[in-house]
């Protein structure tokens, strides 16, 4: 069964599904656009030096993802603003990444894999990654969900009852490094976090609580895989982008159906 | 003297850029079973005190200590809470640490607002948001309740009805309270100790000895002389607390207490 490259992608974008919803959520609540962008931009430099030094690309994007997120609570925590830092860090590694990409042959010609995607060329073992990343970030948000949901609400109340919210930062950041390494093959660097965006944002007309809100966020995106790889072998239109549209319909129908 | 739930020493505190410390050598302390209110004019460091006593800011030099595993109720001066998250009352009420439908119920019932729970935090009325808020900080028996000007937006019977509230569940539990209000008449009357801030303590002690310190009456001119009005006839019998009338740097004065 696993033979078919329809049911690999299918099986690859349910598990990538698993941790964007939740992650998602989370990134809408607490403004973290601009942060999930920035991240999956500078994973291209993690995708040239993994080809570099020929490891897997998973680990070479994971390390650059958590090593710009470190670099980034660091330097915003010495008083520079989110924004600019985000802007120079990640638009420097990006540009260093397309750089180094130049010079490897093996990358050249693939830069578009990792640019925008190839789920349809999921093998068995990126289902391992895949699936692997994605239970880890469930896990992750799973144990910690009570403390960064207050962390989340607000600040001040989370310190009172004794939560750091410094170190729940932190690990929604490290929870985005491995989405990010996880969904570059899925849907590219240049629309992670539109697939953690998107469905959330969607999500959010029909939820009451946090919970709602992630499940539902969960489903949107699974539907969106579902439809978006179905549409895109019918209409020959590219796989990651085609799923980010159906999320965006999905978004338009509910700002109609639910407008208070 | 039992150990004190959180003690303030020679604690100074600057907000970044600024030059002159918005608190300069505090050191207070808040016993259990107490209830300890702060008063003084808008921007006289009511709220950087409570802040830099629960940690939520950092002290230029000082310390404080608090009671190893202190479980604290907050309910601070402004609270935002983000919009795009979706959250009932219900939700909010089990933040971080989850508590039954009854116990929620019950505590809604006694803040005046009860079946509230399926409402959503963002469409709340302002008072009813800051009795949500307290109803939060009631839950899972603290011991010290932390309020910052509990009562704004609260109607006139619902100011009564919180004083009564706190007594009567300090009279239950023996919960500690610390907290910053301007309602100087019904602070007096409610308070065990009341400490009158300028950027320093000013004076303190119990209210018949505040509102007759000079300091006091020159913080807040007319409004003082109600509360000492409301407190001379008990002035002239009661000297027992003129040790409990401490004065903070720049307060030096002579005692105009007749000697007892
Ligand atoms: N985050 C901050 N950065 C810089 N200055 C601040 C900050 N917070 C407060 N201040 C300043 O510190 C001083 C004390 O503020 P604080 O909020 O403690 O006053 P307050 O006594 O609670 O006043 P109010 O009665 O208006 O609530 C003010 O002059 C204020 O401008
Ligand atoms: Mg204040």
């Amino acid at each position: 069964m696993l033979d078919d490259f329809l049911i690999r992608a299918l099986i690859a974008g349910l598990g990538l599904v698993l941790a964007t919803g939740a992650l998602g959520s989370f990134v809408v609540w607490r403004r973290m656009a601009y942060f999930g962008d920035s991240t999956s931009h500078a994973a291209i430099l993690g995708v040239a030096l993994s080809f570099a030094f020929s490891m897997p690309f998973y680990l070479g994007t994971l390390a650059v993802a958590v090593g710009m997120a470190l670099l980034v609570a660091w330097l915003t925590g010495r008083g520079q603003g989110m924004d600019t830092v985000l802007g120079v860090i990640a638009h420097s590694a990006l540009a260093t990444g397309l750089l180094a990409a130049s010079f490897i042959p093996g990358l050249r010609m693939n830069l578009d894999a990792f640019l925008f995607g190839d789920i349809l060329a999921v093998t068995r073992s990126d289902l391992v990654w895949i699936w692997g990343g994605a239970l880890a970030v469930l896990g992750l948000l799973v144990w910690r969900w009570q403390r960064l949901i207050t962390a989340s609400v607000n600040e001040e109340l989370a310190v009172a009852a004794g939560i750091n919210p410094k170190f729940e930062r932190l690990i929604l950041s490290l929870a985005l490094a491995i989405v990010v390494a996880i969904a570059i093959r899925i849907v590219g660097a240049l629309l992670i976090s539109a697939m953690l965006i998107v469905p959330a944002a969607a999500a959010r007309g029909f939820a009451r609580t946090p919970e709602q809100m992630a499940g539902s966020a969960t489903f949107i995106g699974a539907l969106a895989v579902v439809c978006g790889l179905f549409a895109s072998l019918r209409l020959d239109t590219p796989a990651g982008p085609s799923i980010i549209v159906v999320s965006a319909a999905i978004y338009a129908v509910s700002l109609v159906a639910y407008r208070k | 003297m039992t150990a004190a739930l959180i003690q303030a020493r020679d604690m100074t505190v600057s907000h970044p850029g600024a030059d002159l410390p918005v608190l300069s050598h505090v050191s207070m302390g808040i016993q259990p079973r107490e209830i300890v209110t702060v008063v003084g004019p808008n921007g006289s460091g009511k709220s950087t005190l409570v802040r830099a006593l629960l940690g939520q800011v950092a002290l230029t030099s000082g310390r404080v200590e608090r009671a190893r595993g202190l479980r604290i109720g907050y309910v601070p001066q402004r609270v935002h809470i983000e919009r795009a998250m979706p959250m009932t009352v219900r939700r909010f009420l089990s933040l971080p640490t989850r508590v039954s439908d009854a116990q929620a119920a019950a505590v809604l019932e006694r803040t005046g607002v009860p079946g509230l729970e399926q409402r959503q935090i963002a469409a709340l009325s302002g008072g009813q948001f800051q009795r949500v808020l307290l109803a939060r900080a009631l839950l899972n028996d603290p011991q010290l309740l932390v309020l910052d000007e509990p009562t704004q937006g609260l109607d006139q019977p619902g100011i009564v009805a919180f004083y009564r509230l706190i007594e009567e569940v300090r009279q239950e539990t023996g919960v500690a309270v610390l907290m910053v209000s301007h309602d100087l008449l019904v602070v007096m009357r409610a308070s065990d100790r009341v400490i009158c801030l300028n950027g320093h303590v000013c004076c303190e002690g119990t209210p018949q000895v505040v509102s007759a310190a000079p300091e006091y009456r020159a913080l807040f001119g007319a409004e003082a002389q109600g509360t000492l009005a409301l407190y001379r006839h008990h002035h002239d019998h009661d000297h027992d607390h003129v040790e409990e009338h401490v004065h903070g740097p720049d307060c030096g004065h002579h005692h105009h207490h007749r000697e007892g």
